[in-house]
């Protein structure tokens, strides 16, 4: 499927991709954990500890309207907290990788 | 404002729970009064048309096969990010949530959470990985470094399978929707919806389903936030203000009551209400609800027509660009069906709501002509034409996504993949191909929407989430994350994905059982005599109270017998499902929380238990273009 002839095991042995790389996976992994725990949490507490989610908090709002309505605010802090690193840290350094392969300074057969 | 909805529509509402039966609830209530009937036309001719001049505008720059299913890859991230609104929007959000939070309280809410968190899946592992490394399908990316021709079949194959469920729910749906508010026949409304849905898909292709996308996802959002204005600026647009009102009104204790039975006897109205506001009253059992969340999470990461959304954009920053304006504008959107809901509970009551349709799928229509100034009133049937045309355009739309994520399964995977092995195929034919594969998948359309007439297909968009968070999920994920992953693995994930899925939810509580059905119907009847006795005692009372309590019995006791009734003449004659059992195998509805594990497992086992040399010489320029994005496929190409 490669356009030009690359030596890809190159490329992917390169210190700046393997910093990349590591810190790209690293990231959206944690990223991923920690959502996916935090809306979990919501929905076993929600089946198993309905006492906690009737607990009134402000006015008659209660614990699990408002654990709810914080999911909106975890989502769009990961999206954005993702999207800035990615725009800012790892679109560079692969963008510098990619100049690199094209003009023949990494991976060339 | 209120009178005329307690006259029309609670009035004539109550009448007609007891006439209309609940699976197909249609009737003229929820539609529009004869008088105002030209504003409908109108209203839905306007939108009709200005989708059709983008369709007709676009038409013009669909040339090659990368103009027709990726749009050249020229949409902005902006635009992708509403476009993916109006595709992830569809009506079973818009209308179901809506509907569902105002019969069922918080339990409805907690759909919105579920389809907005989804998006961080799809944003963290799957969205610049496939515009990396796809061109136009799911199987692009599955057949990158797995055998293709093997890998390319399942792939499509499973594709089909979810649009197919999906597609059926959004067929039906559509129909009863558009029969209940026109009034025009449900087979002629699943018809206008597939032409439609055709004619922009065959002239326009991709642009301009994406377009048609972004212009009803723009008109949903404006419709639902002139809405939640109206419903909320009495409060002072106060959160707990608002909410303390749903607490203390006495259609929504009532309804609580109706759902606890027994149990909620003996609650005081405050804590009826309150009631509400706490899980529980739409998920029974707690797993369902766990098991629900995982597929929604997972599911959405695999929906064909979401994925390929990802190929309509340049690069992976505009990739990623549009998961964050999409997740803002669903979010901001799901945020505003809590107004819905509650707002449609409070205002138009639940019981109301439920008479039109028992899915409750009416609120947010029936709330709009409320807000309007109700049935009577020509701005209150505007808005109700208005945001059901926006609906109606939902419908359309999200079809047209799906037909076209199916179409490009046949004609790109099937037909120049498999068929021609990825040979050159001329430009011009891959088009017609394609165009092909539309018409008749569209022809499937409409027919399987003629054909499921009546049926509930509720549980078909659970099955679709399911299948993709069990199957394709797993085996994207794998194949782009996992080096050991292989082509056995990938066959082995959607084999075992899919059929645990199905063959779950085929023998779960879903379906119909028509010994249960015919025990719990004879049951109604034979305990109507003592009912009708208590309620005849009651109407004889000198206490207005009483005798007022007495009459709302007699309504929902007289609806009560006509659905035994109608259940028994539907059951007549058979003993068990449809796949012969006389009753559910298992308790769980949402079959996620076993099947996404055990397609995760097929994949892994089918990997390890397998060697292929081509997916691990592959790995390193996989992981290499995942990550730099080196070499993306452009449209250029051609």
């Amino acid at each position: 499927m490669s356009i030009t002839p690359i030596q890809w095991n190159a490329v992917v042995r390169d210190a700046r991709f393997v910093e990349l790389h590591r810190r790209k996976s690293r990231f959206a992994w944690t990223l991923m954990a920690v959502s996916l725990a935090y809306y979990l949490t919501l929905l076993i507490a929600a089946a198993y500890f309905q006492n906690v989610f009737r607990l009134k908090v402000w006015g008659v709002l209660n614990v699990g309207l408002l654990f709810a309505l914080s999911q909106f605010l975890m989502t769009w802090f990961i999206t954005i907290y993702y999207v800035r690193t990615a725009n800012s840290d790892f679109d560079k350094m692969a963008l510098a990788i990619a100049d690199d392969v094209r003009a023949g300074r990494i991976g060339a057969a | 404002m209120t009178r005329f909805i307690a006259h029309n529509i609670f009035g004539s509402g109550f009448f007609l729970l007891t006439a209309s039966s609940a699976a197909e609830a249609t009737n003229a209530t929820g539609g529009i009064a004869g008088s105002y009937r030209w504003i409908t036309f109108l209203v839905f001719a306007s939108v009709i048309a200005l989708t059709m001049y983008v369709t007709y505008l676009s038409a013009k720059r669909v040339r090659s096969t990368a103009d027709f299913y990726a749009a050249g890859s020229s949409i902005t991230g902006l635009q992708n990010g509403w476009a993916i609104a109006g595709d992830y929007l569809s009506a079973a959000s818009f209308l179901g949530i809506a509907g569902l939070i105002s019969i069922y309280g918080y339990d409805g809410f907690m759909y919105s959470v579920g389809f907005l968190v989804a998006y961080i899946t799809v944003l963290l592992l799957i969205a610049e990985p496939c515009r990396n490394l796809g061109k136009y399908t799911l199987a692009d990316i599955l057949a990158y470094r797995n055998e293709p021709r093997k890998t390319r079949i399942t792939g499509a194959l499973s594709v089909i399978t979810v649009s197919t469920f999906y597609l059926t729910a959004q067929m039906v749906g559509g129909g009863v929707l558009v029969k209940t508010l026109i009034g025009i026949d449900y087979e002629v409304s699943v018809v206008v919806v597939g032409i439609l849905m055709l004619s922009y898909v065959l002239f326009g292709g991709m642009v301009a389903t994406t377009w048609v996308q972004i212009i009803k996802a723009a008109l949903l959002v404006i419709a639902s936030l002139v809405i939640v204005c109206f419903v909320w600026m009495p409060y002072g647009f106060s959160l707990p203000a608002f909410m303390q009102d749903i607490v203390l009104d006495g259609r929504i204790q009532s309804r609580v009551v109706a759902l606890l039975g027994d149990s909620g006897k003996t609650m005081s109205a405050v804590e009826l209400g309150q009631r509400f506001l706490e899980p529980g009253l739409l998920f029974k059992a707690p797993i369902d609800q766990i098991s629900l969340g995982l597929a929604l999470v997972f599911g959405t990461a695999g929906l064909p027509h979401i994925l390929m959304r990802f190929f309509t954009v340049p690069d992976a920053k505009a990739a990623r660009k549009s998961v964050i304006w999409a997740t803002m504008i669903i979010g901001g959107f799901y945020l505003l069906t809590l107004f819905l809901g509650f707002g449609a509970a409070k205002l138009v009551g639940p019981q109301n709501i439920l008479a039109v349709d028992a899915g409750g799928n009416m609120a947010a229509p029936l709330l709009a002509q409320f807000i309007g100034g109700g049935p009577d009133s020509l701005l209150g049937n505007f808005m109700l034409a208005f945001v059901s045309a926006v609906a109606f355009a939902t419908i359309v739309a999200v079809v047209a996504g799906l037909v076209l994520a199916s179409a490009s399964a046949i004609a790109h995977d099937l037909y120049v993949g498999v068929i021609h092995s990825g040979d050159a195929v001329p430009a011009h034919k891959q088009v017609l191909a394609a165009r092909v594969a539309t018409l008749v998948v569209g022809g499937i359309a409409i027919a399987i929407g003629i054909a499921a007439k009546g049926q509930n297909v509720a549980a078909l968009v659970g099955l679709a989430f399911a299948v993709a968070a069990s199957a394709n999920f797993p085996c994207l994920v794998l194949t782009l994350y996992w080096r050991r992953c292989n082509t056995t693995g990938i066959i082995a994930g959607m084999v075992v994905g899919t059929t645990v899925a199905v063959g779950l939810t085929l023998v779960s509580p879903n379906l119909t059982y028509p010994l249960a059905v015919r025990s719990s119907a004879f049951k109604v009847l034979a305990e109507e005599p003592a009912k009708r006795a208590r309620i005849n005692a009651g109407l004889a009372s000198d206490d207005i109270s009483v005798r007022e309590k007495a009459t709302r019995d007699a309504g929902s006791l007289d609806k009560d017998l006509l659905k035994a009734r109608t259940d028994l003449v539907k059951v007549q004659g058979q003993q068990t499902s449809f796949v012969g059992l006389e009753k559910p195998l298992i308790g769980l509805k949402n079959p996620g929380i076993f099947s996404i594990p055990l397609g995760f497992l097929a994949v892994l086992l089918g990997s390890v238990l397998s060697r292929d040399k081509r997916a691990e010489a592959l790995w390193d320029e996989v992981q290499a273009r995942r990550v730099t994005g080196l070499y993306t496929s452009q449209p250029s190409a051609h």
